[in-house]
């Protein structure tokens, strides 16, 4: 790491530290995550790569506030979450963090702008419904269930429903994964937008290397410990990756 | 152990929740089906065994005095197989311990031995020696009332003369099961006493040496009651027979019997009603426990398990769920039941009333709930098991969410996408939603069901001794007395207004049908004694003829305006022709009202009053109870409080744990239902849920999801389960003697806020124990796996 590094200059929004997760499975202790640091900086677009198994769900859902470390800390500007309780934690889902999961978990029973509207309903100053569906290119399917949409579609439905609170950080665990290639592509480039025009932080799990190359910072995981971290000086557009 | 076994296990530990909630809804259903029919069929059978075994009477008559002779005469009626002759009358008994005399029957004991028919079931002592005068047994429920002892006395007015009667023995007979005075409609253990006397002791008291005024006849096998009762009265009217009655007019058998038909109702049609919900219940509930089960029927069918090896797997998991709530439902049943019989002892007097669980009885309670669960589950998962496992395991095809009526309508817009949910979760299973809801109001209808039988007692209190009862206490004469006797009772102390009331003992015969009942004559402006029908109107007693209550009108088939013969059934036995002026619906009894004046001159008699009807000062009371018990014709003082407060203290305790029993039943029931509702709906949505928890949402918003759901199934399910509920005690109620009551079916407002407010407890503590697995949600295990 330099001090040349654009990156390293920006504002930390979350930080972990010695993070561990040990999962006791009766006699057994699973190590999820052996210690591990990062920081996830203001504005960037932040890719966390890593072999199934290896800790990134685990990761992600910590920072999240969706589950508590073992040991180590985590911290969102400023705020210590380590020993948050799991109300100040959905407190902290609530204002700040918008999820994005392979299965698009969107609420069968409700259309795409419902779906949107559920999570404005409930935030301090979200972007209208309507809006958000514009941004991820779904405006004229608004009034759809999700059973009239396809993956990719309600994928972008899910998007548009993390980052219509306007949230802090976009947290994305493997977006493209239930998804063909060509469908994939359109999904990351909604995050591209999002990253881009409305400045939120943004981090994607993915254990597709190519996809690397639209971030400004890659981390590395290999067996619960991060093995390597790779500021980027140029970002490729979505639209350019191939894999 | 098979793998697949352990499974069984692991599941069933794993819906620990659920199996204990619906076991326990099996458990409600047979319990109150084995406490209910078994009580009843309990009570059934000790009473015709003990009816059996002490050669209880079919036919009863009473007159004058005929010679020892004309028992031969009897005996040769053809149909007639026993004839017990014996002397019967009425007697007072001053003892010390009650305020009021207490009235009695003294009763001729054949010199050796036991007399041939009602035989005596001696519980203590022994029978009186012969030849001792003023030894006697004794009822056993009026020495219990007095802790009487053998060797004890007792003061016995017998023919006007005060006796001082020794107790040799205490006994139990079946001709007072019931222990009440003639007239009675409630038990008073207390006030009614009976002493059988050798017959050489007794007779020359009554003058009845050699003769009789009392008999009982035993029927040979498929006689005609009507043919025998209308011999004996051919053969006892010379002697001044009052006309021979069957068991189903003999007091305490008719008692008896009217009180078991109530019982049957309330323990053949309930039980079979909670049977059959908690069957239904357990059908719907499984099969939506086994729907969940999907995925794995789907996994087990691909890896080789065949249809049938599934099936029996669901099999077992019913069987060890319906087996183990029916045998905590037995042993509850079979306890309640026993405890319920038991107190049925303290009001029938059986002797050795046990309480019996009928074997088939069990297996048809077990054999319901098991098939109903099986079908349920096995029905789901055959359905499963025959789709190709391909497609089991993707989970079942979601509801088409398209744009629905409300849709189109635009309704959503008013209404939060939290709420959309609801709605249109509700919507869009309908069937689903229907299930459920029939399930919650069924449990509702058993808690008004519950209710039912002590709201129409609660009903029938306040009409017979608020509206239709004006007085404080009722003297009753020994012979009919004269205006102004009643008049004189004016001027004890403490009486602050008399009023006459003269009632005949009749025989009402139309058209060859009769009935033996009785006419109350009212005072001219009589302030005491009212009539008043089932929708509680006064009717008025007519000008002219013979008022009668409609349901007798029916049974001897007249109508208004036609012409009745009336036998009078004391005195010179007169027999007149009185005109049926009007009808009253009571609600229960068998008579006809006149004017006191139309009666006295329809048949020729001078005014007088069978018994007087007393307004008192209660502060007074004291002295003017000594003052009544001096008075020498008083055959019996009774204060309306007394009546009041014994049947409270009696019926009403039984309707009491009746009603506790079911309600308990009910809720269980309501319990089971909901928590399984809710807990199905949050297997099926807890993904759903799931996802909004991650989004932010809080644990009180996700639950008003889920309970939000719920809370219109349980409100719906109030007004159709109180509709229910009505219909069912109205089919209750319809199987109770009309002879004997004709009640309506009127629920009380606090019955229908009962049932509501227990469904909506029922709701809320499975609300709260859903909620409790939602604060435990499974965030990240729900999204990791594709829906
Ligand atoms: N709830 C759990 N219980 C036990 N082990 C778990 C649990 N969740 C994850 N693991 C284990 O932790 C490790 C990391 O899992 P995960 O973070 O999901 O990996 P990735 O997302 O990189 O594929 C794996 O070995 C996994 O088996
Ligand atoms: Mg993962």
């Amino acid at each position: 790491m330099t001090a040349a590094d654009p990156a390293q200059s920006e504002e930390v929004v979350l930080s972990a530290r010695e993070l561990v997760k040990t999962y006791q499975m009766g006699e057994v202790k699973v190590h999820a995550l052996r210690g591990v640091d990062m920081n996830l900086r203001s504005g960037e677009f932040l890719v966390l790569l890593g072999a199934s198994g290896s800790g990134k769900s685990t990761l992600l859902n910590i920072l999240g506030g969706l589950d508590t470390a073992t040991s180590g800390t985590v911290v969102y500007r400023g705020q210590d979450l380590t020993k948050a309780d799991d109300e100040e934690l959905t407190e902290f889902r609530r204002a700040h963090v918008g999820f994005v999961f392979q299965f698009y978990n969107l609420i069968p029973s409700l259309t795409a702008e419902e779906n949107v509207r559920l999570v404005a309903d409930i935030a301090d100053n979200p972007m209208s419904p309507v809006d958000a569906l514009e941004l991820v290119g779904l405006g004229p399917r608004k009034d759809h269930f999700p059973s009239q949409l396809s993956g990719g579609e309600q994928q972008r439905v899910a998007i548009a429903r993390a980052v219509c609170k306007q949230p802090d950080v976009l947290l994305c665990d493997e977006p493209t994964g239930a998804l063909d290639f060509r469908t994939g592509i359109l999904v990351l480039e909604t995050l591209e937008r999002v990253n881009r025009e409305l400045g939120t932080t943004t981090a994607v799990i993915t254990h597709n290397v190519p996809i690397a190359q639209m971030a400004n910072t890659v981390v590395e995981l290999v067996d619960g410990q991060v093995s390597k971290v790779e500021h980027r000086e140029t970002k490729l557009p979505a639209s350019g990756l191939r894999w | 152990m098979d793998v697949i076994n352990r499974k069984l296990l692991r599941d069933l530990s794993q819906m620990r929740g659920q199996v204990i909630t619906i076991g326990l809804v099996v458990a409600a259903g047979v319990a109150a089906y084995v406490t209910l029919q078994g009580t009843w069929t309990s009570l059934e059978s000790s009473k015709t065994a003990y009816y059996e075994r002490q050669r209880f009477a079919d036919v009863f008559a009473r007159l004058k005095r005929a010679p020892r002779s004309v028992v031969s005469d009897l005996e040769s009626i053809d149909g007639v197989a026993e004839v017990d002759a014996r002397i019967a009358d009425a007697v007072m008994v001053p003892i010390k311990t009650l305020r009021e005399p207490a009235s009695g029957l003294i009763v001729s004991l054949p010199d050796y031995g036991s007399p041939r028919l009602n035989q005596l079931h001696l519980v203590a002592g022994s029978m009186p020696e012969p030849g001792r005068p003023d030894d006697a047994l004794v009822l056993e429920s009026f020495a219990r009332a007095h802790s009487l002892e053998v060797g004890d006395t007792v003061p016995v007015v017998i023919n006007g003369t005060i006796r001082s009667v020794r107790i040799t023995g205490i006994a139990m007979s079946p001709e007072h099961v019931f222990p009440a005075p003639t007239t009675g409609i409630f038990s008073d253990e207390k006030r009614f006493a009976v002493f059988w006397m050798r017959e050489s002791v007794m007779a020359p008291a009554f003058d009845m040496t050699n003769a009789f005024n009392d008999v009982s006849v035993r029927l040979q096998p498929g006689a005609s009651l009507d043919a025998v009762m209308a011999a004996m009265d051919r053969v006892l009217d010379p002697y001044g027979g009052v006309g021979a009655f069957g068991r189903k007019d003999q007091a305490s058998n008719s008692i008896v019997e009217g009180e078991l038909t109530q019982l049957k109702a309330m323990g053949t049609v309930a039980p079979m009603i909670f049977l059959g919900v908690a069957a239904f219940l357990l059908n719907v509930v499984l099969s939506r426990l086994v729907l969940l089960q999907r995925a794995q029927i789907a996994t087990l069918k691909a890896v080789g398990y065949g249809k049938s090896a599934i099936g029996l797997h669901y099999v077992k998991l019913v069987c060890l769920i319906a087996l183990s709530g029916s045998a905590l439902g037995i042993a509850g049943g079979a306890y309640l039941g026993s405890a319920m019989t038991e107190m049925y002892t303290q009001y029938f007097r059986f002797p050795l009333l046990a309480f019996e669980l009928d074997p088939r009885l069990v297996s048809v309670a077990v054999s319901v709930s098991l098939l109903a669960g099986i079908v349920g589950a096995v029905a789901s998962a055959t359905r499963i098991a025959n789709l190709p496992p391909a497609e089991a395991m993707r989970p079942a095809a979601p509801p088409t969410y398209g744009s629905s009526l409300l849709d189109k309508l635009g309704a959503y817009r008013f209404i939060a996408p939290a709420a959309r949910m609801v709605v249109r979760e509700i919507e869009r299973q309908p069937l689903r939603t229907g299930l459920s809801v029939i399930g919650i109001a069924f449990a509702v209808s058993i808690m008004v069901l519950a209710r039912v039988s002590s709201d129409a007692m609660a009903m029938l209190l306040d009409m017979q001794f608020q509206q239709a009862w004006k007085e404080d206490v009722m003297v009753s004469f020994l012979d009919p007395l004269s205006d102004g006797a009643v008049r004189e009772l004016e001027h004890l102390p403490g009486v602050l207004y008399a009023e006459g009331m003269r009632m005949v003992p009749v025989r009402f015969v139309h058209d060859g049908r009769k009935r033996e009942s009785a006419i109350l004559g009212y005072p001219e402006d009589g302030q005491l004694r009212r009539v008043i029908d089932v929708e509680r109107r006064e009717v008025p007693i007519p000008e002219s003829g013979v008022m009668l209550t409609a349901k007798l009108a029916e049974i001897l088939g007249v109508s208004v305006g036609d012409e009745l013969r009336v036998e009078m059934l004391e005195g010179d036995r007169k027999t007149v022709s009185l005109r049926v002026s009007s009808l009253a619906a009571e609600p229960f009894g068998l008579q006809g009202h006149m004017r006191m004046s139309e009666l006295h001159r329809a048949f020729g008699e001078e005014a007088t009053a069978s018994m007087a009807l007393l307004r008192i000062d209660p502060r007074e009371y004291t002295r003017t109870e000594p003052k009544l018990k001096e008075l020498p014709k008083i055959g019996g003082v009774l204060r309306k409080q007394t009546i009041i407060d014994q049947f409270k203290a009696q019926s009403a305790d039984m309707m009491l744990v009746f009603s506790l029993i079911l309600t308990l039943f009910a809720a269980t029931i309501a319990v089971g239902v909901v928590y399984n509702n809710a807990r199905v709906a949050l297997s099926m949505r807890s993904r759903d849920l799931a996802s909004l928890r991650v989004l932010g949402f809080r644990r009180g918003e996700i639950s008003a999801v889920l309970l939000g759901e719920l809370a219109v199934q349980v409100l719906l399910a109030i007004p159709i389960g109180i509709a229910i509920g009505a219909w069912m005690s109205k089919a209750m109620m319809n199987m109770s003697d009309p002879e004997q009551y004709r009640l309506p079916v009127m629920l009380s407002t606090e019955t229908y806020a009962y049932a509501a407010g227990v469904t909506m407890a029922a709701g809320l503590v499975s609300a709260l124990l859903v909620r409790r697995k939602l604060d435990k949600l499974d965030l990240i295990g729900v999204l990791k796996t594709r829906e």
